[in-house]
């Protein structure tokens, strides 16, 4: 199945129950880590134009931490967690105990990278194993990769497997939100799951919707 | 007094052309290459977004011809000329091709490399000199080019801005 053909309501209601599990168990993973509660909201399941996608992303030239991992196994495909800086500075600062970290720093600092990579190895390993069991379909995610980089730069890394196929993607979009007791939200953080279109299928037969 | 300017902005496997005093640009280029083509006199230029190496990657009935190096270049010289510049007038100069993470599909490793080679080897065939270029490395860039002047400015998040 290609995105040529017609991607019904029903199958993106499939994908929005897909990215509700994934997340909500990364949530739980970032509250046990944090010690704090996390918020998630309903996802968001969109076929979009890579422009559009940049733009739920917080737009092309927004400046962003970005984890980065494929997904292989019977279901290929990418998957992002994207930070604002402010959002990813505040984040390592509280994990680390050091103030005065910061991602805007060149060389990025080390620890803070680690941390960093740490993150979205608990989430996105909490999210995968969730839809894996959720699907029975087995799924390895490659070791976790750190940007701090322009979301365009960022995500149009895992849009080149779509782009041979379509110029348009299905974002299966999550968003993790904390609030501090001022009201600032002190993390805001997206998740990102683009499944390659040959998975799309694999997807929906796995759920019995095909 | 000043005449107003605007910036023509062009998205991701996209393309557009624009004329001074007006500006063009594009922004968030990773392992993408944006392709500048000018003619110099005139004071017109053309700016493509690169995603791909080669219109042969395209898995899809309906072809996007800016998407990839190829075909993209072809069809900015193609609307340049449909300006009334002539090909043989036109120059070049590129950005982007970086290597945002060093792993991938086998499909997306040096992704940005093989772009900067498929550019260059396109620009080749159709004779169009490469003036300058600002290409490779692992930063994002975000390019903005001027037909007046035909200089290129540069921005990068970890290497501040600079012009070619």
């Amino acid at each position: 199945m290609s995105t040529d053909n017609p991607i019904t309501d029903m199958h993106l209601d499939v994908l929005k129950e897909i990215g509700n599990i994934g997340a909500a168990h990364a949530a739980t993973s970032l509250s046990q880590l944090l010690g704090r509660k996390i918020d998630m909201h309903v996802p968001n399941v969109r076929l979009v134009s890579f422009d559009e996608m940049f733009e739920m992303a917080g737009g092309s030239e927004k400046i962003v931490a970005g984890i980065y991992l494929r997904i292989e196994g019977d279901l290929s495909g990418s998957m992002f967690f994207v930070l604002p800086i402010d959002n990813a500075n505040h984040f390592i600062r509280r994990l680390i105990g050091d103030s005065s970290f910061d991602f805007s720093q060149n060389p990025l600092p080390e620890m803070g990278v680690s941390a960093m990579q740490e993150l979205g190895n608990i989430l996105s390993g909490s999210y995968l194993s969730a839809l894996s069991d959720f699907t029975g379909l087995n799924i390895y995610p490659t070791v976790p990769s750190l940007s701090v980089d322009m979301v365009g730069a960022i995500v149009s890394f895992g849009l080149i497997e779509v782009s041979q196929y379509s110029d348009e993607v299905i974002v299966i979009n999550t968003r993790l939100h904390e609030e501090d007791e001022d009201g600032s939200s002190s993390v805001d953080g997206h998740f990102f799951l683009l499944p390659d279109p040959p998975s799309y299928l694999t997807i929906f037969r796995s759920l019995g919707v095909l | 007094m000043t005449a107003l300017t605007s910036v023509v902005r062009v998205g991701i496997a996209d393309l557009n052309i624009v004329r001074e005093p007006n500006t063009i640009r594009t922004s968030g280029l990773g392992s993408c290459v944006g392709v500048v083509l000018y003619d110099e006199k005139k004071k017109i230029a053309g700016l493509l977004h690169v995603m791909l190496p080669d219109s042969s990657l395209g898995k899809s009935d309906k072809l996007n011809m800016a998407k990839f190096a190829d075909t993209g270049i072809y069809a900015l010289m193609e609307a340049l000329k449909a300006e009334g510049v002539r090909p043989l007038s036109l120059k070049a100069k590129i950005a982007g091709g970086a290597q945002m993470f060093q792993f991938g599909s086998s499909d997306t490793i040096r992704i940005g490399p093989r772009n900067v080679e498929a550019v260059k080897k396109e620009l080749g065939r159709l004779s169009i000199p490469i003036v300058a270029e600002d290409t490779g490395g692992s930063s994002g860039r975000t390019i903005e080019f001027d037909p007046a002047t035909s200089i290129l400015n540069i921005r990068t998040v970890n290497a501040g801005t600079h012009e070619i």
